[in-house]
């Protein structure tokens, strides 16, 4: 029986997924600023995290009223709770999008330190994550969640090997690089929080289709899942 | 499980042909509330009139299976009725108390139960409807008729009336339907009092109502009881998908 929320529910789908994309675009957009050493794309990512801030809170009202209104349960209370905390999680990320780019601000007009090797591929694995992270919660796919938080491992460990190769290859050999490559290891560091909350997102959307938690307790995700 | 108060073992029931209840085992934990959901046919206040045998006035009931109260099969015959109720009390949908004195409504089971000194019924009064938070508004009009209660007056006084017996469990039939919102509250709040001393079985069509009082909610359909376990859990994530439909209102 189709319901008149179903038509809501499906509204806030939209929001999500609007909101969803857009931190993709400034995900993307951040990093090719930073291959392309391009300040005019650094400085629109930044300006346009403004809508997103707008949409933010948009979608957050949406979820109140709908609680206030609907008073909804079970299912529809999972997608709703599910929705406001990917939305929250979303947000942050655009926002870690202007972090990388205040940093690309920062060097672009410095010669680059190394050639980009690690935080390409970090940036590769970010956007996976994310895009696999918001196609779960859209399709409710549950075994797309659980790959999407065994994949954080391969994210720390490349944050860690751009941290290493940046501090005891250059930094510790010479301070005068510090200011070259504190902003490229801030960059990996980004990257690689935005992985966090991409974890969060394929957490919660765990506790959605299964009223599971496994935030924190990633034991409880079945054996056998690996990150793909 | 931690103190049933009530276990029931295949319990099946049918008026005539007609099978209301179909094979329900489960258990009513002491001193909690516990509510039944359900559509409107499932069953639910036919399970809820088991407790006190009140389906025995219906034409042509057959009851098989086990109610356990206290270690006492309730449904088996030669069960003394007179005792049954007055260790299992109901409340019914619309408060009906009887055409008499506030006095005389609250004593009434008391002195059937061969109550007859005073001051003891006096005592009984006073303590009956300080329970209900009656007695401040009520102490200086006991003799007055007690139809001339407001709705929620006389759902309280329903409530110290069947106190004044000293129950072990309380049946409610959906208590607060004919109240307004704010009677509503008030009644929520006393229930949450009494399953201090009381266990505490509730049907409701509210679901909200369910989810803010009880402490464990079972749903109903069709004659079986589908799943019964924490309030908390079977609203946010049910075991059964015939509860998540009616539930989140896909049932139909």
């Amino acid at each position: 029986m189709e319901r008149h929320f179903d038509a809501e529910l499906k509204e806030l789908h939209k929001g999500i997924l609007r909101i969803g994309a857009l931190a993709q675009e400034a995900i993307v957009k951040s990093v090719e600023a930073l291959t392309r050493r391009d300040k005019t794309l650094a400085q629109a990512v930044i300006v346009n995290d403004n809508n997103i801030d707008e949409l933010e809170l948009e979608i957050d009202e949406k979820c109140i009223d709908l609680i206030a209104c609907y008073q909804p349960m079970a299912g529809d209370l999972r997608f709703i709770t599910t929705g406001m905390k990917v939305n929250a999680e979303l947000e942050r990320i655009a926002d870690l999008a202007v972090d990388i780019s205040q940093r690309v601000l920062e060097i672009a007009d410095k010669p680059l330190l190394k050639p980009l090797i690690d935080i390409p591929k970090l940036s590769i694995v970010t956007q996976k994550m994310l895009r696999d992270a918001i196609d779960s919660f859209i399709n409710k796919d549950m075994a797309l969640a659980k790959k999407v938080v065994l994949c954080d491992t391969e994210a720390d460990q490349l944050r860690n090997r751009v941290q290493d190769e940046l501090i005891n290859d250059y930094m510790s050999r010479d301070a005068s690089t510090a200011t070259r490559a504190v902003p490229l290891l801030l960059i990996a560091r980004h990257l690689e929080r935005i992985c966090d909350h991409t974890t969060n997102i394929a957490e919660d959307v765990i506790y959605m289709i299964e009223g599971k938690v496994v935030k924190h307790h990633p034991e409880k995700l079945k054996n056998g899942d690996k990150c793909v | 499980m931690d103190n049933p108060k009530i276990q029931i073992n295949n319990l099946d029931l049918w008026y005539g042909d007609f099978q209301a209840l179909k094979g329900v085992n489960t258990r009513f934990r002491e001193k909690v509330i516990t509510a039944i959901i359900g559509p409107s046919g499932c069953g639910k206040s036919t399970l809820l009139r088991v407790f006190n045998r009140m389906n025995d006035l219906a034409e042509g009931v057959k009851t098989t299976g086990e109610v356990v109260i206290d270690g006492q099969n309730i449904i088996a015959k030669g069960t003394d009725l007179v005792t049954l109720r007055k260790k299992v009390g109901m409340v019914f949908q619309r408060p009906n108390p009887f055409p008499l004195s506030i006095y005389e409504n609250i004593v009434f089971g008391p002195r059937i139960y061969g109550e007859t000194n005073r001051m003891k019924l006096e005592e009984m009064v006073e303590n009956s409807l300080k329970s209900v938070l009656l007695w401040e508004e009520l102490k200086n009009k006991l003799r007055k008729p007690a139809l001339s209660l407001s709705l929620e007056q006389k759902q309280r006084l329903c409530i110290a009336r069947l106190l004044a017996v000293r129950p072990d469990i309380l049946l409610m039939d959906e208590p607060c339907s004919s109240l307004d919102p704010q009677a509503t509250t008030r009644i929520e709040e006393l229930m949450r009092e009494l399953k201090v001393n009381y266990t505490i079985v509730i049907v409701t069509h509210n679901m909200q109502q369910a989810a803010r009082i009880s402490d464990e909610t079972g749903f109903m359909l069709l004659g079986e009881l589908i799943e019964l376990g924490r309030t908390e859990e079977l609203f946010t994530k049910p075991r059964d998908k015939r509860t998540e439909d009616y539930i989140t209102g896909r049932y139909g």
